[in-house]
């Protein structure tokens, strides 16, 4: 237990992924297969069990530690969080041990299953006397229920392949249902996972292995220059540009997997795609669109907002009811591998005649082809791409082969996205930025004003009541935070800005600084929905800053009224 | 408050009204009693100072020239018939609990204390007395201190693994007190050790009163990049978010306070790291203190007030608070003369 616990406290410790794969790889090499198995389980997301409720494990607390329950109830208030509370009430271990992570989880925590409360209390207690701090914090999370931490199953991939100098994404297959708690971890799963790579013989677990992602270029410009720079349409393949996750659905051998751009392995949250691949014949690999389709008696629907989609990303449990209120379905616009032959080669047209072959009779979706006589009147479409829940078009030259990552050697693709819609907006807040950023004010929040102020010297007003740390008045003329944005200025502007954020400094909460408001930045965004989760009732997508407007002065700045209106626009 | 208490409260302080003078006082008064250099407990403007000798050096450095008078340790005086005598409170250089004697009766207040031994002041002394008057800045029963000798093991395996990664080590800490605390504690074969300027004053008045610590030096007294990614950096927090930590290049950020036991503190301070080190008394560490007076009845100041409170009648004390505006702005106070200096760049 205590290498794990160290691990914990450095992944804890941190927010750099550097840092959490370098502790994870020192774990690796230094713990026993058996016992990193059940920390692979762990720290990939597996859910031990509650066995014991927190109330009894706050009451045992109490007692070993002779405090009444209202002094717990205080000491719980100013911590947070009843494990870490009993953790650190309980008076400190005299001779701490260090049993194993497996010996603990296999011989003492699986055992408890079942038992009777007044079973479990005493062996509880003589744990807690032979663990630390952190110890303590853990096994109470593993008894409890509610063991979280900060990585991503995609990072424990990449230290797994980092320790064992094997390619990430074969970990990331050989991962497949390692959490499902149906086989415990053990030795040999997780050798099994870590095993070098045999030239030549083929892994079962690598059946699922997708392509990487050919990735497509920005595309500015007026329609003029385009007909200069892209020939004739004739010579493309137009579809709409959808927002939602780039995946490849992979069919080998009666399985079904699922990749997103990330090259992670998503197919357990995504069980409606495993149903609508599962059909097609083996050795058959498919690109395209991981969306929220909204499903209309009359026509043919239309794409949902991102946010729909988000509430499925980085839910482990799927309830019946998200998967009501988001199904997800695959919109596929490319074919890439059929009868187990790679067909990255052939030229877009030839690959999207095989695709609408393919896809007859499926149910899975297919991306229609757009046509127009001209750029020009491409790009009138394209004006209609909000409406239509789309991001604007893709352009894929028809003799083009599908790439690797973002080149030009094989072929184009382009994305030519519509103008982001655009807010007048104060600063209000600050943080320092990560990396190269840290101690460059370089993470901002973004305001409008409540309503429309009637002149400046109503704003000077309200200025001021902010200096003097005032809350504002209900109703009152007032600034709303709904967006924050760290990109889109250069290193200079950066420099401008930070030094007029530290002289116009407020108050300092943590990293984050409040600000004398004085700057109008123009946001620009790609979408924007409405959202519980933010006070101004307002989430944009993808929000950067276009320009310092040193021309705005602040009471012209945009209002939330004229968010609704793009809100409107959005739909 | 009762008649013929030997302090009360007044809106400038704790107040001797026997002796006429007042302890710690946060408004200007005639005669005060200063049981730190902490600057929510010693602050400018009062009439008459008087204190612990080793705490000259410090309260000159952060005050200036005041009409200071110092005790040793132990040493009485009588003032209005009040018997005052200054003992060790173990909190940083020259701190001292002030022992009153009046009509029979001894009262103690502690200021800021802690019990804990460390190598840069005298350790805590338990005074004997009727009532105590005890800070409870951790008067918790979470707030247990882990011994130093494992607290630096962790500070000296932060600093090694960083020196080997070529990355500088940053601790922020409070100038005064704690940095010369861990001074003290680290191990300096690991590396150079830089401190901010707002240390430096400080560190001289300690070693001016015979505390040993490890030669330090300023950023500008190192040319060479490569010994700055070898670097222990010791800085006011203020500074962690300042131009001046820029010429380090990369960075491992560390914060030394009691708050960091906390793993909700550790993670909303942003810093890569958080170490348990506080100056002062955790929660066993005031049960302790309280009892090793003997004193009957006890006055609880800033911290946790009416916890410590309640905890101590359950217990079959007489208990009760002072409302004090001690504690509040200790990192603020520690920080504030640095902030315009670092924003232009010119923290040193």
């Amino acid at each position: 237990m205590k290498q794990f616990t160290r691990l914990f406290t450095e992944l804890d410790a941190t927010t750099s992924t550097n840092a959490k794969v370098e502790a994870l790889q020192r774990y690796f090499a230094a713990a026993t297969p058996a016992d990193a198995a059940w920390a692979v389980y762990f720290l990939a997301g597996g859910k031990p069990r509650q066995v014991v409720n927190m109330a009894l494990l706050a009451q045992l607390a109490c007692e070993e530690a002779g405090i009444e329950a209202w002094l717990f109830d205080e000491c719980y208030q100013a911590v947070g969080d009843l494990a870490e509370t009993i953790a650190h009430v309980l008076p400190q271990a005299a001779e701490t041990s260090d049993v194993g992570l497996a010996v603990w989880i296999e011989e003492r925590l699986l055992p408890l299953r079942g038992l009777p409360p007044e079973a479990i209390a005493p062996r509880v207690r003589a744990w807690w006397r032979e663990l630390d701090d952190m110890g303590r914090f853990l096994l109470t999370k593993l008894v409890g229920g509610g063991f979280r931490v900060g990585v991503s199953k995609l990072l424990v991939q990449r230290a797994l392949a980092a320790h064992a100098g094997i390619d990430a994404k074969r970990v990331a297959q050989r991962m497949m249902g390692y959490t499902d708690g149906k086989v415990m971890p053990s030795a040999e799963r997780f050798a099994a996972l870590v095993a070098q790579v045999e030239e030549g013989a083929t892994e079962r677990a690598d059946e699922g292995q997708p392509y990487p992602f050919f990735l497509a270029h920005q595309l500015d410009g007026t329609a003029e220059v385009f007909a200069s720079r892209l020939g004739p349409v004739t010579d493309w393949q137009v579809e709409w540009k959808y927002d939602g996750i780039r995946g490849q659905v992979v069919k080998r051998g009666g399985r079904v997997w699922v990749w997103s751009r990330g090259e992670e392995l998503v197919t357990e949250r995504f069980p409606e795609i495993v149903a609508l691949a599962q059909p097609l014949p083996d050795g058959t690999v498919l690109d395209g669109e991981i969306m929220v389709w909204t499903e209309e008696p009359e026509g043919p629907g239309r794409p949902a907002p991102f946010s729909l989609l988000q509430q499925r990303i980085g839910r482990k449990t799927l309830t019946k009811k998200i998967l009501a209120d988001a199904p997800v379905t695959f919109m596929a616009y490319d074919l890439i591998e059929q009868g187990g032959v790679d067909l990255r080669e052939l030229p877009q047209r030839e690959r999207r005649a095989r695709l609408e072959a393919l896809l007859t009779g499926t149910r899975l979706k297919l991306s229609p082809i757009e046509t127009a006589s001209s750029w020009l009147e491409f790009a009138q479409r394209r004006a209609q791409s909000r409406d239509l829940g789309v991001e604007g078009f893709m352009l894929k030259r028809l003799d083009a082969a599908y790439g690797t990552g973002r080149t030009k050697a094989d072929g184009l693709w382009w994305k030519w996205k519509i103008d982001p819609m655009t807010v007048d907006c104060v600063l209000v807040y600050a943080q320092a930025g990560h990396g190269r950023r840290a101690s460059v004010y370089t993470d901002y929040t973004f305001a409008v004003w409540n309503r429309r102020p009637l002149d400046k010297a109503e704003v000077d007003a309200v200025l001021e009541a902010i200096a003097r740390k005032e809350p504002p008045q209900p109703g009152a003329l007032q600034l709303v935070a709904f967006a924050k944005a760290y990109s889109g200025l250069t290193d200079e502007e950066f420099r401008q800005v930070d030094a007029i954020i530290r002289r116009t400094t407020i108050e300092k909460f943590g990293p984050v600084r409040s600000v004398r408001p004085s700057l109008v930045f123009e946001l620009g965004f790609e979408g924007i929905n409405r959202s519980t989760r933010h006070k101004s009732g307002i989430a944009v997508r993808f929000p950067r800053m276009l320009r310092i407007r040193h021309d705005k002065p602040l009471h012209e700045a945009d209002t939330l009224a004229q968010l609704e209106v793009l809100l409107g626009a959005g739909r | 408050m009762k008649p013929g208490d030997l302090v009360v409260q007044r809106p400038e302080g704790l107040y001797c009204p026997p002796g006429d003078f007042y302890i710690d006082p946060w408004r200007p008064v005639a005669r005060a009693v200063i049981t730190h250099a902490h600057a929510d407990h010693a602050r400018m403007g009062n009439g008459h100072y008087l204190a612990a000798a080793p705490a000259e050096g410090v309260l000159r450095a952060r005050l200036g020239e005041i009409d200071l008078q110092t005790l040793r340790y132990g040493e009485a005086i009588e003032h209005n018939g009040v018997r005052l005598s200054l003992h060790p409170a173990g909190h940083v250089l020259g701190s001292a609990q002030v022992r009153l004697e009046h009509g029979g009766r001894v009262w103690v207040a502690s200021g800021d204390y802690k019990v804990a031994p460390d190598r840069t002041c005298d350790p805590f002394e338990p005074v004997r007395c009727d009532v105590f008057i005890t800070e409870s800045t951790f008067g918790l029963p979470i707030y247990r201190w882990t011994p130093d000798e494992q607290l630096f093991a962790q500070v000296n395996d932060w600093w090694s693994r960083n020196v080997i990664a070529g990355r500088a080590s940053v601790l922020a800490c409070y100038s005064f007190g704690k940095a010369q605390r861990i001074l003290s504690g680290v191990d300096p074969t690991i590396g150079p050790i830089v401190v901010h300027g707002a240390v430096r004053p400080l560190n001289d008045a300690y070693r001016a009163a015979g505390v040993p610590l490890p030669e330090t030096r300023m950023v500008t007294e190192i040319s060479d990049k490569a010994e700055l990614r070898r670097a222990l950096v010791l800085c006011p927090p203020s500074a962690v978010a300042s131009t001046w930590l820029r010429r380090f290049g990369e960075t491992s950020t560390a914060f030394a306070s009691g708050w960091m036991q906390l793993r909700g503190a550790r993670r909303r301070g942003g810093y890569d790291r958080g170490f348990v080190l506080s100056d002062h008394a955790d929660w066993p560490g005031l049960l302790g203190a309280i009892g090793s007076t003997g004193a009957q009845r006890v006055i609880v100041t800033h911290g946790s007030v009416p916890v410590m409170v309640r905890y101590l009648q359950e217990q079959g004390l007489e208990a009760e608070g002072f409302d004090t505006e001690y504690g509040d702005d200790v990192v603020e106070a520690d920080q504030a003369p640095q902030e315009p200096q670092a924003a232009t760049g010119e923290g040193g």
